[in-house]
């Protein structure tokens, strides 16, 4: 499955740095500075910064784990242009030890490359490459090597295989938390029926809960948001749940991209400089970036009182800061945008269909737009009405590239966006810069070739401008779309309500003048007949309003609903970390 | 039958007519307010324009149109059997009409009123009596009743001691016998107990009725009858504000814009305000009270809107006097000379003078 690259030469170098640094002290003081200078071991990192990867406690270790492997067995899936078919067990070996089991039918890794993937912090294809991927750093996967192998002392297990004609091979594998490097516990060959895939197999201590930040959650909202995927899994109570494929259309291949000059800071500009492999300045802005012609690469130099024969290697910090900011003064077209692959209004409308039985469905698919030059494209959808509950906040769901975020709501753009649009208009009720409330369910998608998170665990996007405005356009056009509807379904409850009225009252009219004219008891009937008659004709017939809705699959829509065994909510269990 | 049958039977008939040629019935009645009055100055008492209100039978009237004729229904079967409802009775009686019912008893009187209008009657003769007390009398005054087996009694008013007679909600039968010279309308308890305490109907040889704030119906018609049967001037006495002038004074003499329909038979328009006047705030030099908002507000628009005021230019005046002083003073206030500075010298001193009478 995983379609992991070796570093690039410029990654490595960098990571050889430090010592290097270390070796050149030679001042008296400095050395003995220099006793306590020594390499952080993996292991240390990870355990002072287990929050930052998503490890913070046992309930969200387990969640942490599946997610990266779903990540990367769908990234892989898709580069390979392969359907995805995904199997997920979770198997409770008691006293808060769970094994997790992945397989998938992925392209599979080449042998020389399984170690590094799994068992190396920071190794990886995609952080060095702007492209929509789930995946970003290279440090998902194996931090939960790591995890596995710090709470249960147990080796990560990988079987692959690339094709039919290849025999499987497979790995125990464990960090070498001081060097960060693979440890190889046994190693083999064998026979595996599948033509091509990836299997993990990794022992944990976590805890398994139901409910909204459960990973059957997270597995039903990604089914939602990869209609294209089949998702097999088996929860530790050894229920099996299918999420079958709606869709067999792939999504748009995304491609890989130059970064764009805006986009870039200025120890990045440095590094590049001094790892590229042109001669001149002029030919590396051409090269390295995108949308940078001849004449643009010649003005931003010009700009900068840099020759643009200059060699880059050479290039000094001082002339790096005026780079940059002849970079900033230059107009250079906005980046191609054809690279970023969104859900597409109709799946996710299907998606949502199926999880939710509400009255009426709305999605939007804004046009990509760029942040600090990476191109992004943000997608909506609401449900409304229906089963869902009237008097509560509504229910959001966030997404960045296909990947459902279920942590830190509260510090999202996307929460951040919602409350700042005004829902009044639309039909819910809001108080000022709060989470409307109503029965409504809103989705948001981000999709970009590089998803800003606030954190590594890649739970909550991160607040630019940019990103707010597109969010906030594409909200806009999905309430309005919404209040088209609230603002008939208003007008049908009125019309109703006074229908009922009259036929509330009508008899009585007719008994009054029955009694009051001694009337017989056939007039009385004629009178309540006219009178119907007579208020029908000035009414007109009345039309229904709602959606029907064929797509929604009520088993589906339970997961992840369930009550929280502990009964505690995300701000409460957050709190506790 | 009864005219008031007649009349029901009439309305109900049209509506039925309507419903049966499929057309939306319809229920007319006059408006009710003060910008469906004029003043008759020749009769003294407010008269209605002639505009009214059409009630179409639709989604947002069929509530108050089943209940008009349902109440309707129910002045018919009184009036058959001889009965009485009060208002408050008729809002309890509404209970057993299902979902038609009255919430509250607002909503029970306006509907009565709507009936009232309607067919241009008084509310009694529908067999609906209010809940209200009529007012108080004391004085030289025998009232010819009947008891409850229909014997002839007399009510002497002066044996009352320091009580008083009062009035009954429906007056219409009432006979009077007095050789008094004259009524003398009161608007509060506390002054009518002082004048009766002190024996003041003697000395003057009158009627006294404490009104108690703006008069009730059976109050304004049992001055009436009682003025017009015996010939008897009738002069009010009220605190000097907007209220004592224009709700209680005006009501009196010419009748309200709510009860426009009757006002015909509730106006007492031969009675003269006698006090307490603006002017006599200041002949008196009276203690006073700056005026209150809501008295602003009352004086300005009975200058612009009251038509009894447009006819009555002293009214006007005295109107923007009290405007210009912004004062008002109270009944009582004369109580800064002495306790009975208001009969020793204030009442015998303005009823010789009627220059200072306002009417």
């Amino acid at each position: 499955m995983y379609s992991r690259k070796p570093m690039t030469k410029m990654a490595k170098e960098s990571q050889t740095k430090l010592s290097e640094k270390k070796e050149e002290s030679k001042k008296p003081i400095a050395y003995e500075l220099a006793e306590k200078h020594r390499e952080i071991s993996v292991a240390e990192f990870f355990e002072k910064n287990r929050h930052l990867l998503g490890f913070d406690n046992k309930k969200k270790a387990l969640l942490t784990t599946v997610k990266e492997a779903v990540d990367n067995s769908l990234d892989a899936c898709e580069d390979a242009n392969i359907a995805p078919e995904l199997s997920v067990e979770l198997i409770d070996m008691k006293n808060d030890r769970f094994r997790i089991i992945i397989e998938d039918n992925g392209p599979g890794i080449i042998k020389k490359n399984m170690p590094n993937i799994f068992a190396k912090l920071l190794y990886g294809s995609k952080f060095h490459t702007l492209k929509q991927s789930r995946g970003q750093q290279g440090i998902g996967i194996s931090a939960a090597a790591l995890y596995g192998q710090l709470t249960t002392g147990k080796p990560i297990k990988i079987v692959s295989k690339i094709s039919p004609d290849d025999p499987a091979h497979a790995y125990d594998l464990h960090i070498n938390t001081q060097k960060n490097k693979p440890e190889i516990f046994k190693e083999d060959s064998k026979e595996w029926k599948k033509d091509h895939g990836t299997r993990i197999e990794l022992d944990l201590e976590a805890s398994y809960q139901q409910g909204g930040q459960s990973v059957d959650n997270y597995l039903k909202q990604t089914a939602i948001v990869n209609p294209h995927a089949t998702i097999i899994y088996t929860n530790p109570k050894a229920e099996q749940l299918i999420f079958a494929r709606a869709t067999d259309q792939l999504p748009k291949h995304t491609k890989e991209i130059k970064p764009h000059p805006y986009g870039i800071e200025i120890g990045m500009l440095i590094k590049m400089m001094k790892w590229s492999e042109a001669k001149t300045l002029q030919s590396f802005f051409m090269n390295e970036f995108s949308r940078v012609s001849s004449a643009v690469s010649k003005e931003i130099c010009s700009k900068a009182g840099v020759l643009p024969s200059t060699k880059p290697k050479s290039a000094n910090r001082d002339q790096a800061e005026r780079l940059i900011a002849a970079i900033r003064d230059t107009k250079i077209i906005a980046p191609p945008t054809d690279c970023v692959s969104p859900i597409g209004e109709e799946l996710l409308l299907k998606g949502l269909k199926k999880e939710i039985n509400a009255e009426f469905y709305c999605s939007v698919t804004r046009s990509p737009s760029v942040y600090r030059g990476n191109p992004f494209q943000v997608e909506a959808a609401i449900a409304y009405g229906g089963e869902l509950p009237g008097d509560k906040h509504v229910r959001i769901m966030r997404f960045a590239n296909r990947v459902p975020l279920l942590y830190q709501q509260g510090a999202c753009a996307i929460t951040e966006s919602i409350s700042s649009t005004l829902w009044r208009n639309y039909g819910l009720s809001q108080s000022q810069n709060s989470i409307p409330v109503g029965p409504a369910i809103i989705v948001v998608h981000v999709a970009s070739v590089w998803a800003p998170f606030t954190s590594e665990a890649k739970e909550a996007i991160a607040h630019y401008p940019e990103i707010i405005k597109e969010i906030k356009l594409a909200l806009q056009e999905a309430g309005r779309k919404l209040a088209q509807y609230t603002k008939k379904k208003k007008r049908y409850s009125d019309e109703l309500k006074k229908r009922s009225y009259i036929e509330k009252y009508m008899p009585y009219v007719g008994q009054a003048l029955q009694q009051i004219l001694d009337l017989k008891k056939s007039d009385e009937d004629q009178i309540e007949n006219n009178l119907k008659e007579i208020l029908e004709k000035k009414r007109g017939k009345l039309q229904k309003v709602e959606m029907e809705n064929a797509d929604y699959d009520e088993e589906f829509a339970r997961i992840g609903n369930e009550k929280e065994e502990s009964g505690k909510t995300e701000e409460e269990a957050e709190e506790n970390e | 039958m009864s005219d008031v049958i007649k009349s029901l039977r009439s309305i109900a008939k049209d509506v039925h007519n309507s419903i049966v040629k499929k057309k939306a019935p319809l229920l007319e009645m006059p408006i009710r307010s003060l910008q469906n009055v004029t003043y008759n100055p020749k009769d003294g008492y407010f008269e209605l324009k002639g505009k009214t209100m059409k009630r179409a039978l639709a989604a947002s009237t069929i509530k108050t149109f089943a209940q008009t004729l349902l109440m309707m229904n129910e002045s018919k079967k009184i009036i058959e059997n001889d009965d009485i409802a009060t208002k408050r009775e008729m809002y309890y009686v509404s209970k057993n009409w299902g979902d038609a019912m009255f919430k509250e008893q607002p909503e029970s009187d306006t509907v009565m009123d709507d009936i009232e209008a309607m067919i241009s009657v008084n509310r009694e003769q529908l067999g609906f009596i209010p809940e209200e007390k009529g007012g108080a009398v004391a004085g030289r005054l025998v009232v010819v009743d009947k008891d409850e087996t229909g014997k002839t009694i007399k009510v002497d008013c002066t044996k009352f001691g320091s009580g008083a007679y009062s009035v009954p909600t429906s007056v219409e039968e009432l006979k009077f016998e007095t050789n008094a010279k004259f009524i003398l309308a009161i608007e509060t308890a506390g002054m009518f107990q002082r004048l009766v305490k002190h024996g003041y109907w003697k000395k003057a040889n009158c009627i006294l009725i404490s009104m108690g704030g703006v008069p009730t119906r059976a109050c304004r018609r049992f001055i009436r009858r009682l003025s017009d049967q015996k010939k008897l001037p009738v002069y009010v006495f009220t605190d000097g504000d907007p209220y004592g002038f224009l709700n209680i004074y005006r009501t009196l003499k010419v009748g309200s814009g709510n009860a426009a329909h009757i006002n015909q038979f509730f106006c007492v328009p031969n009675a003269k305000f006698i006090g307490v006047t603006p002017q006599d705030i200041l002949d008196y030099k009276l203690p006073t009270h700056p005026l209150k908002e809501v008295d602003i507000k009352r004086i300005k628009d009975g200058i612009k809107n009251d038509p009894f005021v447009h006819e009555n230019k002293d009214w006007e005046k005295a109107l923007r006097l009290m405007l210009k002083q912004g004062k008002r003073a109270e009944q009582q206030a004369f109580a800064k000379y002495n306790l009975n500075y208001v009969i020793d010298k204030y009442l015998p001193e303005k009823l010789k003078n009627q220059k200072t009478w306002l009417t």
